[in-house]
């Protein structure tokens, strides 16, 4: 019962909790340990949704969730009515649901990039500078496709007209942090749900979380004004957006990371150690639950 | 010898210089002036380019004949199209530097940037 009443708490205050974190800018301070946040609230969404559910089916069982799957398999159902039967099989499928959502969208990823892959292979020139390669199009474009080890950073040759070789530098180092810290895998499971309400407002939060940790990485190399002109000259001279609402939080968002690269607010240390504890206990505590006895 | 991504490429460039469709052989025989190739590579490089969608072919007597599906521009344009996320999804396959920006932004970015380089 106390478990089951836990993890139905947990689900419905993880929602509250994202749409608080999604508007929230202290994370803006520290971009990765508020990204690892955002990872352990997804985690506890699903896995504590799925356990309210799976609990509330099971309480026939007094034994939890671990224990009443087990008196499950061995009892063959003895002892449940419709009502259990129902929210038991809701848990299951919603399971299985958001399971097949992130193996979809694994999918579609990967053969969407294997596909950019195999033309790029064919069209982009080599720039010189090792992983980089350029495409000869006016437009300019910086972007990078992820991969175990055929990542790729890709610059159109408008780009390379527009920046200055410092700018260039910059551009390069920040499309390499994404690379490495393959903040693809970050936005896949967010990727996977269909990107309206609640859901969108966490996407555009994490990915902008995530923009700003690939410019304090290249920041570590490059100056940051360098990164800071660069970022806006480029965003100036793209082509209009294509009339969509999704689209339109671009321009926000370059000021935003100027800003920050120009100002910068540097992290106090007990809030990102209180940040990584918060995660830890978000991600951790709904799992215990699940083999929590009562 | 270079490696079959590089064989591909060269295999491509020559096939998108032709106005018309090529054999094996025409292709071997432009390719000859730069590398030493065996035939049966060029064989089996044409036939990995149209399984993978690149290259269409044709009956032709006894041998195949290959065209490009589509131009090299195209190909260059498709990619843009995505990078340039003007194709309206936004999708996890690839992370931009940039996004992109209304008008009145662009405007507003050019001001920013001025604001911030010396003048002169």
């Amino acid at each position: 019962m106390i478990g089951a009443a836990l993890l139905m708490l947990i689900a419905a205050g993880t929602l509250p909790a994202a749409h608080w974190l999604s508007g929230a800018r202290w994370t803006w301070r520290a971009p990765r340990t508020a990204i690892l946040l955002w990872q352990a609230l997804g985690l506890a969404w699903g896995v504590a949704s799925i356990g309210a559910l799976l609990a509330v089916g099971l309480l026939p069982y007094r034994s939890g969730i671990a224990g009443g799957l087990a008196d499950l398999v061995t009892g063959g159902g003895a002892g449940l009515n419709l009502f259990d039967g129902v929210a038991l099989a809701a848990g299951l499928g919603l399971g299985a649901f958001l399971l097949t959502l992130l193996l979809y969208a694994v999918h579609g990823v990967g053969s969407a990039r294997r596909r950019h892959r195999a033309v790029l292979a064919l069209v982009a020139r080599d720039s010189g500078v090792r992983g980089t390669v350029v495409l000869d199009h006016p437009a300019a474009a910086a972007y990078c496709v992820p991969g175990v080890r055929s990542a790729k950073v890709v610059v159109s040759a408008g780009t390379l007209e527009l920046l200055d070789q410092a700018e260039l530098a910059a551009v390069l180092a920040h499309e390499r942090a994404h690379v490495r810290e393959r903040h693809d895998l970050v936005l896949l499971p967010f990727t996977s749900l269909p990107r309206i309400g609640l859901v969108a407002r966490c996407l555009d939060a994490v990915e902008l979380l995530i923009e700003m940790r690939a410019d304090d990485r290249a920041r570590l190399h490059r100056s940051p004004r360098e990164l800071a002109t660069a970022l806006l000259r480029f965003a100036a001279a793209r082509p209009a957006a294509a009339p969509s609402g999704a689209l339109s939080a671009g321009g926000g968002q370059v000021l935003l990371r100027v800003r920050r690269l120009l100002e910068p607010v540097p992290p106090r240390a007990y809030s990102q150690v209180g940040t990584v504890v918060v995660a830890g206990i978000i991600a951790i505590v709904p799992l215990l639950l699940y083999v929590l006895p009562r | 010898m270079k490696g079959l991504g590089e064989l591909e490429r060269s295999v491509m460039e020559v096939l998108w210089a032709r106005p018309d469709a090529a054999t094996a052989r025409d292709v071997s025989r432009a390719l000859a002036d730069d590398r030493d190739l065996a035939h049966t590579t060029v064989m089996t490089v044409l036939d990995r380019l149209a399984k993978k969608g690149f290259l269409q072919r044709e009956r032709d007597g006894r041998a195949w004949r290959y065209h490009p599906v589509a131009s090299k521009e195209d190909y260059v344009a498709e990619l843009m199209l995505g990078a340039l996320d003007l194709t309206g999804d936004r999708d996890a396959a690839l992370a931009h530097f940039a996004r992109s920006v209304s008008g009145d932004e662009a405007e507003l970015l050019r001001q920013v940037l001025a604001e911030l380089e010396p003048p002169g």
